[in-house]
């Protein structure tokens, strides 16, 4: 046997103990979605968001609320996660006592049922539920019911254009469709109706315009920036609140890293029944497959 | 809550051991520049990264206008830098090229991009 042969055989056994080569959180071909804040991201994926610190616009009773929320998602396969999150909320009611305490808690498992590369597409389905009695009921208007959710997630970049429209293929699009069971029809006298929840984030990547369609001399950090716009809405469907809507639309600024990323968004009531005036919210969230790329990165079964 | 929260951190507090130095392999800049226009045919391509990558797992290749991949040297990391990628081009006409190439980090984590570049005389 020759050296080279020697020198093969041994490069072979040597890879041959790597993993095959990980898939990442949020990429599909040459595309990179960031962890969207307002909507739900359309991928599975080993994250946290650690914290995200809110500011709401006063509510339509002029009462004003801040929140710090945490979620963690972990893959349980390559196509299967999970989601859990919470929040502790500040509530200041108008006239009232102010009063703190977690929130309702929420969990999720979904499944990443398609990939396309060239296309940049993606799509998932889930199952969102928010837990009774999980958050202070009486204070701060937490659930004492729970809430099933089936939803479906999509994203889709515009890189697959052709060339001659560069200054397009750094947007994409990700957005959410989900339908709300409450398990209770009414709470205090009040009504339970079935939602019809929907979101978009409009985004346009500067790392997907340096990497892929021109260099126009973008240097840290504004080469890692997503400016973006998300909206999310929530239409009530039946007990006698059927067409009443309520929903933000929130624009900002995604910076993404090698291990974290760092949101910031204003937030702006889009109807009536949302609130008034104007809130804001940062976001620290940190892509667990990067950091811990051996243990808690990994999807706990499979790869 | 706490009951929840607890296994959270712990697992977080087992996970900080194995902290890598490492994460994805994204495309810092390339020569010829992506999207540029040279004026002289370039005789390699040459794409930096902002991680080290595993020769075996990566690779790139050459198409023209019309979509066809066109034959060149395998590419090859530099020894001096195991942060850049080199595609080594046999002799190009003016024209629009497309170059398409994936990487695996040192950490495993695969990524993939494609730029395009023109040659005008």
């Amino acid at each position: 046997m020759t050296s080279k042969s020697c020198a093969a055989l041994a490069a072979c056994a040597a890879l041959s103990l790597l993993p095959s080569a990980a898939q990442a959180h949020g990429f599909v071909g040459d595309r990179f979605f960031p962890a969207t804040v307002l909507t739900d991201d359309p991928f599975v994926a080993d994250e946290m968001s650690l914290p995200t610190f809110t500011i709401d616009p006063s509510g339509p009773d002029h009462s004003r609320e801040f929140d710090l929320e945490t979620d963690i998602s972990k893959t349980l396969t390559r196509d299967i996660g999970i989601t859990i999150s919470d929040q502790w909320e500040h509530l200041r009611p108008k006239g009232s006592p102010a009063a703190t305490g977690l929130g309702t808690l929420d969990t999720e498992l979904d499944w990443q049922f398609f990939k396309n590369a060239p296309h940049e597409a993606t799509m998932m389905l889930g199952l969102n539920t928010s837990w009774a009695h999980t958050g202070r009921v009486q204070a701060l208007g937490a659930d004492d019911f729970t809430t099933l959710s089936p939803l479906l997630d999509f994203g889709k970049g515009f890189g697959d254009l052709p060339d001659n429209l560069p200054w397009i293929r750094p947007f994409a699009i990700t957005g959410n469709l989900s339908f709300g069971f409450p398990t209770k029809t009414e709470s205090a006298g009040t009504p339970n109706p079935n939602n019809f929840n929907y979101g978009f984030a409009f985004e346009y990547s500067l790392p997907y315009l340096e990497q892929n369609v021109k260099d126009i001399g973008l240097r840290p950090p504004f080469s890692q920036m997503i400016p973006l716009v998300e909206v999310s809405y929530s239409t009530a469907l039946n007990h006698g609140q059927g067409g009443q809507t309520i929903g933000t639309v929130q624009p900002g600024i995604i910076w993404s890293g090698q291990y974290f990323q760092i949101s910031a968004e204003a937030i702006i009531p889009a109807t009536r029944q949302t609130g008034n005036g104007y809130g804001g919210l940062v976001q620290l969230h940190f892509y667990l497959d990067d950091i811990f790329p051996n243990s808690f990165g990994k999807p706990l079964f499979g790869d | 809550m706490k009951r929840i929260l607890m296994p959270v951190v712990l697992l977080l507090a087992m996970g900080f051991p194995a902290v890598a130095a490492f994460a994805h392999a994204f495309l810092d800049h390339a020569v010829p520049a992506v999207g540029s226009t040279v004026t002289t045919a370039p005789k390699e391509v040459q794409i930096f990264y902002t991680q080290a990558i595993e020769p075996a797992f990566s690779a790139a290749t050459l198409s023209g206008s019309d979509g066809q991949t066109i034959a060149t040297g395998p590419a090859t990391i530099d020894p001096q830098n195991p942060m850049e990628l080199v595609l080594k081009l046999p002799p190009l006409a003016p024209g629009h090229y497309k170059v398409k190439w994936h990487v695996v980090s040192v950490d495993t984590h695969r990524t993939e991009g494609a730029f395009s570049f023109d040659i005008q005389p």
